[in-house]
């Protein structure tokens, strides 16, 4: 141990090598009494900043449900009219009919608010504020200002991208990806107008969040870890964030530079992406561009944005899975190792999304080879979730159930991924409903789980108070049930080659045989998102009038259980404890309980030390 | 960091202080912008359809202005290991200069540019003029943020907050303007070599 003793001696000279640096912020005293303002609304607690993150992203996750419901009503119900909906449409319905250019706009809007705002910003920004410095053993972030700055540049951000809604020309409608020409030229459609331009603001605003927010992960995992508490004793969620902030400190940058001349190209007249255009008859005197360029710098930020969506949840569900296993997590090492080997690959290969561009088929063999090994450290995982839960004494809570439910979500999107990665198949399905549905399930159902997951299980420490657990049941079972009935028809709607982001199939002879296969998923996915409300008061129910929760209410050996049931600014009352094992000793054979928390020392465990662990102990 | 957090009652991290370590991961992400460009200029250039011109001659001028810039910045840092304050001001406010200098300088240059007839955009342009434009003009955007990070730490040693024992804030800002000039001496090898 005598490497995590720590030095107090001062340390001058060169300043790389010192461990501990002379700081002016920390001879600061700043134990004044906090207004309303900086204690809800520009705090710097990062529990508080996590809430913030999490009530945004609930509210985000109801407009992209909402609209989507909007969209899934046109294509399950092509001939009906809408008229019923002008009071909050207005203009966008005509003639009973839905505008088809608004409703690209909201397939538009659908992506980029579930992708960005509620599953990057609402799942990351919550948990890793919330967890990672209460998991560490740290009083806050590194910087408690920066991070409240990425929680404000959110929020301007998401105003802006609200606000861009309700523009007479309406909010973008060049798809999630904004690929140009559509996106560049207003006059090829009209959200291509003041719209995109809102949205490409919201965007950098949002980036220069995420940038803010995750450079304090990082820093916060590194150098603020409780003595004791090696890498190598980090829960995984820990694991998780941290690779997932450093994939996005790689990848955001690159958006943020496509963006950048995305911007230029509309509205100062360079030609980065725009070449030999007519439109509406007349000749653009853009030349020299390349629409292609876009892709590969969209995709390059965008593949690992995926795993920036799911590798949180993977972390929290290793977690809960474990802790309601009552077992260890199977393959601690191997499941880091796996994070690490998805964090690598995920940035090389990203023209898995470009199989139909034209590339040189060599390049896009490598492409695919590089694709289908990410099925083994998947597999990996899943493996060891499966691993976790065999011969456990599960417990079913409601968190529980939501991981579970994530392995399996996970499983059955994986599999599609696979057919998808193979450039000859891909070239069958791209831009089909099998796309959307393979996506939807691995990426947004289930880091939608996992999201879940994390609310139920750490609710408790978020507010003090439980949620209830009866009507968790139905919450999930409602939307498991829902997701499935959901996604899977679509992937036969795919395979017969209908395409996604079309308006209506009713002109084409060959998808009209899907009209009731639409409306089933469209009937599905509206009963779904009408089960969601059973959350929304729940959640909101609980925070008040919830059962009381206790310190540890499910037997957890991490370190935020050692708080108390509501920690305040700083977390612990007193010292930070020190760490001296793992996070995973559940039902270890010998001990009095089946949990350990990481705070307790070997000394204390003498009839469940094992032999390595005795030496430590002495 | 909380008021109340003390560093040393921590597991050795990577021997850096939080803020240092939150300055070189901001560096990075600026480093991937600019990856991120460059290869975005690689790739359209081998495309073809690729308008040659002559870099602006103004370009060398400034380069040499901000290596000079650097130079003091590092003689102010040294100053500051040495506690000799009045250098530490006089290196900084030089450095200030320099900075102002290469801005306008570079402003010069788009001068050129435009009397070369090469456009940022409009009908006569060609991506690799706007290329020029965009690459300049977010180095120089990043100049600026690294101008007003200097301009704090010259407040800092108005109030005697800069000294041998205080090194935390004029360092980090040394970093960043070294970077910043590496980034621009990056630049520039990569026009030159690839225009
Ligand atoms: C075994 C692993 C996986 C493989 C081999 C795989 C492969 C692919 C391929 C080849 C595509 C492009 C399909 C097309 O547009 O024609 C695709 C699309 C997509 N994948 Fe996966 N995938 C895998 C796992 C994942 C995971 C884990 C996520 C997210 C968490 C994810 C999210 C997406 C998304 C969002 C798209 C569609 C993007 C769009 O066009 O809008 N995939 N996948
Ligand atoms: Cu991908």
């Amino acid at each position: 141990m005598a490497a995590n003793i720590p030095t107090n001696a001062p340390v001058h000279g060169t300043p790389t090598v010192p461990h501990v640096e002379h700081d002016e912020h920390l001879h600061h005293d700043e134990h004044h009494e906090q207004s309303f303002l900086t204690k809800y609304i520009f705090s710097q607690d990062h529990k508080v900043i996590a809430k913030q993150f999490l009530i945004t992203g609930i509210f985000w996750a109801i407009m992209g449900g909402a609209l989507s419901s909007l969209f899934r009503l046109q294509l399950g119900w092509p001939e009906s009219t809408m008229s019923w909906l002008t009071p909050v449409l207005g203009k966008w319905v005509e003639a009973g009919k839905l505008n088809p250019e608004f409703y690209l706009a909201l397939v538009t809007m659908h992506g980029t608010i579930m992708v960005f705002f509620v599953l990057t910003a609402g799942l990351s920004g919550t948990f890793s504020n919330f967890l990672i410095p209460l998991q560490v053993g740290a009083r806050d972030m590194a910087s408690g200002f920066m991070n409240m700055l990425s929680y404000w540049f959110f929020f301007i951000s998401s105003i802006i991208m609200f606000s861009s809604i309700f523009i007479e020309t309406g909010p973008a409608s060049a798809g999630w990806t904004i690929y140009p020409p559509l996106s560049a030229l207003p006059q090829a459609i009209p959200g291509s107008g003041a719209g995109m331009t809102l949205w490409l603001v919201s965007m950098a605003l949002f980036i220069i969040s995420q940038l803010l927010g995750g450079v304090n992960y990082i820093t916060t995992v590194i150098n603020l870890r409780t003595r004791g508490m090696s890498m190598g004793k980090l829960p995984l969620t820990i694991w998780s964030f941290f690779l997932t902030a450093i994939l996005g400190l790689l990848a955001f940058p690159v958006l943020f530079s496509a963006a950048l001349l995305l911007i230029f190209d509309r509205s100062f007249g360079t030609s980065f992406f725009l070449s030999d255009i007519y439109i509406a008859g007349q000749a653009l005197n853009n030349t020299g561009g390349s629409p292609i360029l876009f892709q590969h710098l969209f995709w390059f930020l965008g593949h690992p944005e995926v795993y920036i969506v799911i590798m949180p949840a993977m972390g929290m569900v290793s977690e809960i899975l474990a802790t309601n296993s009552r077992k260890p997590i199977f393959g601690y090492r191997a499941m880091i190792g796996s994070l690490i080997g998805i964090s690598l690959l995920s940035f090389v290969v990203w023209a898995h999304h470009m199989f139909v561009t034209g590339m040189n088929p060599f390049l896009g063999s490598v492409f695919m080879f590089l694709t289908l090994i990410i099925a083994v450290p998947s597999g990996v995982k899943v493996f060891n979730w499966l691993a976790t839960l065999w011969r456990g004494n599960i417990r079913f809570t409601t968190a529980m159930l939501f991981s579970i439910g994530f392995v399996s979500l996970f499983i059955s999107g994986g599999l599609t991924g696979i057919i998808l990665g193979n450039a000859a198949l891909d070239i069958q399905m791209h831009n089909t409903y099998f796309v959307v549905a393979h996506f939807h399930l691995v990426m947004g159902s289930s880091a939608f789980f996992g999201l879940f997951a994390g609310v139920y299980h750490w609710f408790p420490k978020m507010f003090g108070r439980m949620l209830d657990e009866k009507l968790g049941y139905v919450h999930f079972w409602l939307t498991f049930i829902g997701v499935y009935l959901v996604f899977m028809p679509m992937h036969y709607v795919g395979i017969a080659g209908f395409p996604r982001r079309y308006y209506a199939w009713t002109g084409f002879d060959s998808f009209s045989q899907f009209a009731d296969l639409n409306k089933f998923i469209s009937a599905a996915a509206i009963f779904a998102f009408i089960g969601q409300f059973i959350f929304i008061f729940n959640f909101f129910y609980s925070i008040w009038r919830g059962r009381r929760a206790t310190e540890n209410p499910w037997n957890s050996n991490t370190l935020e259980w050692t708080t108390p049931v509501i920690p305040g600014h700083g977390n612990w009352p007193g010292a930070i404890p020190a760490v001296h094992r793992w996070p995973y000793d559940y039902s270890k054979p010998g001990a009095e309980k089946d949990f350990i928390p990481q705070n307790v020392p070997y000394s204390q465990t003498q009839s469940s030390n094992l032999p390595n662990e005795r030496e430590t102990a002495e | 960091m909380h008021p109340s957090e003390t560093l040393t009652d921590k597991e050795t991290g990577t021997g850096l202080h939080p803020l240092r370590l939150l300055l070189i991961l901001l560096i990075i992400s600026i480093l991937m912008m600019f990856a991120g460009l460059t290869s975005g200029y690689i790739v359209r250039r081998d495309e073809g359809n690729w308008l040659e011109f002559d870099l602006p001659t103004g370009l060398l001028f400034n380069t040499i202005v901000i290596a000079i810039s650097s130079a003091t910045m590092q003689w102010a840092w040294f100053s500051a290991r040495k506690d000799n304050l009045r250098q530490v001001k006089i290196g900084m406010l030089t450095t200030l200069a320099l900075g102002v200098l290469f801005l306008i300088g570079q402003w010069q240059v788009w001068g050129e540019l435009v009397s070369n007839r090469v456009y940022f955009g409009g009908a006569d342009s060609n991506p690799s003029g706007s290329f020029m434009y965009v690459l300049t003009g977010v180095h120089g955007f990043h100049l600026i943020t690294g101008l007003i990070f200097l301009v704090l730490v010259v407040v800092k040693s108005l109030r005697y907050e800069v000294h041998s024992r205080q090194m935390l804030a004029i360092t980090n800002g040394t970093i960043y303007w070294h970077f910043l000039g590496a980034l621009w001496l990056y630049l520039y090898l990569f026009l030159l070599l690839n225009h």
